[in-house]
């Protein structure tokens, strides 16, 4: 057999892969964000059914909500979805044909990475410097 | 040399042109939950506090149950078609695959429905 560039298909990285770039992480960070979100909405609908039962079953629900591993899950859910929000514009973007070449690509990267981090910052702060009665 | 199967040629059957649909779709429900998750952070950001009256009271304001009921529909099918994806490209083999896609679809319709129910149940009760 002659010896013919494979696609990197059958190799993801390393010699002979693709070259690890922060792009790429973006894209797979993508899909664990994606479906991080899916839990989070798990746990928006556990919320709004525990509010919709009355009352009592919401005040037995709330103190889970209001602990600190909430918090917690809580902030990663927000910076879940800050980031799944702005890369999403991101291939939204790419779909009608903006940005697409490189330099556009990792400029928007790094776009992306600023807006998740100040939206994150902003909303953990507010997660976290309610009382107890917050979120 | 025409590609079509020899059956689609006899029937006279083209194209069905729903191969671009999943793609699409995901498009769609992302330009909608684009909007719709900055006005459910805004929300859940200004509510006064986590209480029960609060929550039932926000729910129960204005169009606020319409839109939360958006979140969970568009939410739920943008999950969907996106973890049919991931399942797809990471499970090869068939039965595992077919099984986790069936799995998916129902928890999907699950939250998707007991989430709207909940949303109503609190928008439809009366005020004690």
């Amino acid at each position: 057999m002659a010896e013919r560039p494979l696609s990197p298909f059958t190799k993801m990285f390393g010699e002979g892969g693709y070259r690890w770039a922060y792009t790429n992480t973006l894209s797979i960070l993508h899909r664990v964000a994606g479906v991080a979100l899916i839990f989070a909405l798990l746990g928006l609908v556990v919320w709004l059914i525990s509010a919709s039962f009355g009352a009592a079953s919401y005040a037995a629900f709330l103190p889970l909500l209001t602990g600190l591993p909430a918090r917690i899950v809580m902030s990663m859910a927000v910076i879940a979805l800050s980031f799944h929000f702005f890369n999403g514009l991101r291939h939204l973007a790419w779909d009608i044909g903006w940005g697409f070449e490189r330099s556009a690509a990792r400029r928007s990267a790094a776009l992306v990475v600023a807006g998740t981090c100040i939206v994150s910052a902003f909303c953990i702060y507010c997660i976290f410097a309610h009382g107890a009665g917050a979120r | 040399m025409s590609l079509r199967a020899p059956l689609a040629k006899v029937l006279n059957h083209g194209a069905a042109h729903d191969g671009v649909n999943h793609w699409w779709v995901q498009r769609v429900t992302a330009l909608a939950l684009a909007p719709l998750v900055i006005w459910l952070l805004w929300q859940l950001l200004s509510l006064p506090d986590a209480s029960y009256l609060s929550v039932t009271a926000w729910i129960r304001y204005s169009w606020n149950a319409v839109l939360l009921s958006f979140v969970v529909l568009l939410a739920s099918w943008h999950g969907w078609l996106g973890l049919q994806m991931v399942i797809e490209d990471y499970e090869h083999r068939s039965l595992p695959k077919i099984a986790l896609l069936v799995l998916s679809t129902f928890v999907h319709a699950l939250l998707a429905a007991s989430g709207i129910y909940a949303v109503m149940r609190i928008a439809l009760r009366s005020v004690a």
